[in-house]
């Protein structure tokens, strides 16, 4: 049998504003295993946030369970879930979060950082082989500024994968990206995927959906669908498909 | 997180805002080269003051009469009779360790002449030891015998005020006579120049010769105008003050009740009064240094709250990748730590080479205390963490969520 990465179980997450209550998650329940490509889905207004904060361990839920690699995440404090964090989640962002005027392999380091157990040289070692991992081994001096937003989020992904997380965490990563190079991406996310890699996709558009390998539709704070994607688009060949000359 | 690793994020965070990080330090810079200036050159005064003083004989003690009468009128000092002879004997009697020098003093003003030339001065008669206690040295000749003073010789010793109008053509004195209210004094000695004293004196408008030959042929008088006398090291003269008073006493048969008819003052009371004042100078010029300092370090403040807000985003990112909150904390407190640090540095070595442009140019006398780097130094990095840290504590306490998504 395959191991869990991610076991939810009644997952629900209430908030407090002023004398009402908001019920963002009302009971969740999945699970994903190592290897897997989930796109979560949904609409604005439907706990899609919520969820993603609570996966990322940014948030906790008001009650249920969320085991993240073997780990109760509701019974950890602060720095505990930041620890979490550093070792098992790679995030990428929409607005890639790049640090200004720093080099992308500077960039790439930042997570090891944090963590107490690597040296110079293997964090460098490490942030120069995400950085191939991602195709820009040779812009490793370049700052955000100097480079295109594929690329930059092509950074971010570097940065995801230079801690070996058990799961790269995506919010809309290619939100700000035109066709072409959202396509880019998901190629790169798909083989990565295809190197073992647990990915986990938050996104609102279909198209970009059908790059996984599983769907997670969210309505309302509960799941609407959770479907295997039978036909998974490859990503490169949607690229291939593209018209050559298009001006958009 | 090692520290390494901390100091490398600062690091690298404010080089990514030079010129900003620059502005901010230039608040502790100039604080801290203020006060580096101003006490070097608040030190350097109090110094030159002092060594001035010491010039005129650091264990200088001075022995002067004064009226103990409670009622009555009040006479001047030098027109009271009561130091006698007698008195200076009385000390010698002691042969205390902590005094190696007395001296009467006896003076009286008038027209010293020479040939065609005159010139009004005072004639003060001393014994030999008057030179020592004075720190006087000799140019040139030889000083008075205690022979001399037995013998009431009309010998004198002349300062360069003196000879330069006495004698204008430049021909050695030595040797020649010249006339003090008609006495003819032969010159035996000529006293190396002092210069002006502290109190704008010229200290080199002087005749010294034997007090018994001024007391006898020029005041005739008995009485001293007032004693010298010189305490072995500037700390044996508060002993040496006690000593002399208690014998003075003794000689002029004052009972218990009633008070000195003489003061005791001692040179080192002097420096300490004159260099209280321009402590007080130092105090008040590292004061406003010192404000400065602290204007740099609300700069430093002021610059850390802004740039936690502005870098809310980077926070978020931070604490999403696995920052702790003690990380972020570390970060900004160490970034405000290395801004008031490097000031410091800057600081320092800009405070040092304008106090010595300072001395350069204006020569005004400076020195440059080891301790006034050291405090500044400490000051800054106080100044650092104290202001550094409320910043560094919003920027930890900050929720990664809401700091992921500030606009």
């Amino acid at each position: 049998m395959e191991q869990k990465i991610l076991d939810i179980h009644d997952l629900k997450r209430e908030f407090v504003m002023g004398d009402q209550t908001v019920r963002a998650l009302k009971g969740i329940t999945f699970d994903i295993k190592a290897g897997e490509f989930v796109t979560i889905m949904g609409s604005s207004g439907s706990g899609k946030t919520t969820l993603l904060n609570i996966l990322g361990c940014l948030d906790k839920p008001t009650e249920g369970s969320y085991l993240l690699d073997g780990v109760d995440v509701k019974s950890l404090n602060r720095d505990e879930l930041a620890g979490l964090r550093n070792t098992k989640i790679g995030f990428v962002f929409q607005a890639y979060n790049l640090l200004p005027r720093t080099s992308a392999l500077e960039n790439v380091e930042l997570p090891l950082f944090y963590n107490k157990t690597i040296t110079a040289e293997e964090r460098r070692e490490r942030a120069i082989k995400s950085l191939e991992s991602v195709k820009l081994a040779e812009r490793f001096d370049h700052t955000p500024s100097q480079l295109s937003g594929g690329q930059q989020q092509r950074v971010a992904i570097a940065r995801a994968l230079v801690n070996h997380p058990v799961m790269i965490l995506a919010d809309e990563a290619t939100g700000n990206l035109d066709t072409r190079t959202s396509y880019e991406i998901m190629a790169l996310m798909q083989e990565l995927n295809a190197e073992g890699k647990t990915i986990v996709f938050v996104t609102h558009e279909p198209d970009i959906a059908a790059f996984s390998t599983r769907t997670i539709m969210l309505r309302d704070g509960k799941i609407q669908k959770d479907s295997i994607n039978q036909n998974q688009r490859s990503a490169k060949e949607a690229l291939a498909n593209l018209p050559e000359s298009d001006d958009y | 997180m090692s520290i390494i690793n901390l100091l490398k994020i600062a690091f690298r965070a404010l080089k990514r805002n030079k010129l900003r990080a620059f502005l901010t330090m230039l608040g502790i810079i100039i604080g801290v080269a203020a006060v580096i200036a101003m006490m070097a050159i608040g030190e350097g005064s109090k110094q030159s003051i002092r060594s001035s003083l010491s010039g005129m004989g650091s264990n200088m003690i001075t022995i002067m009469p004064q009226s103990n009468e409670p009622g009555g009128v009040r006479l001047q000092g030098s027109s009271i009779q009561t130091l006698k002879l007698e008195d200076i004997i009385a000390i010698q009697k002691l042969q205390s360790k902590n005094i190696n020098g007395l001296s009467p003093v006896v003076s009286a003003s008038g027209q010293a002449i020479k040939g065609g030339y005159n010139w009004p001065t005072t004639i003060t008669g001393v014994s030999p030891d008057y030179l020592n206690i004075r720190q006087l040295k000799l140019q040139d000749g030889i000083l008075f015998s205690e022979n001399d003073v037995k013998s009431f010789a009309k010998v004198c010793l002349l300062g360069k005020t003196v000879i330069d109008n006495l004698f204008p053509d430049g021909s050695n004195p030595i040797g020649q006579i010249i006339r003090f209210k008609n006495i003819p004094f032969q010159v035996i000695g000529i006293l190396e120049p002092k210069g002006q004293s502290n109190f704008g004196q010229d200290q080199d408008d002087i005749i010294l010769a034997p007090f018994t030959t001024v007391q006898k042929r020029i005041t005739a008088t008995n009485y001293l105008q007032s004693i010298y006398a010189s305490a072995t090291t500037e700390a044996s003269s508060a002993a040496a003050t006690t000593e002399i008073s208690d014998a003075i006493r003794e000689s002029h048969r004052l009972t218990v009740a009633e008070t000195d008819d003489f003061q005791v003052r001692t040179q080192a009371e002097l420096i300490s009064t004159i260099s209280s004042t321009s402590s007080m100078l130092t105090v008040l010029l590292t004061a406003i240094a010192g404000i400065s300092l602290f204007i740099g370090g609300i700069g430093i403040m002021n610059i850390m709250y802004v740039s936690v807000t502005e870098r809310t985003r980077e926070i978020g990112l931070r604490m999403s990748i696995g920052a702790r909150g003690q990380d972020v904390l570390m970060q900004f407190l160490i970034e405000a730590i290395l801004i008031s640090i490097t000031g410091g540095i800057i600081g320092v070595i800009l405070g040092v080479s304008s106090a010595y442009l300072i001395s350069y140019f204006l020569n005004w006398p400076i020195l440059i205390a080891e301790s006034s780097i050291i405090i500044s130094f400490v000051v800054c990095a106080i100044t650092g963490v104290f202001f550094g840290y409320y910043p560094a504590k919003k920027a930890s306490n900050l929720d990664p969520i809401d700091a992921l998504r500030y606009e």
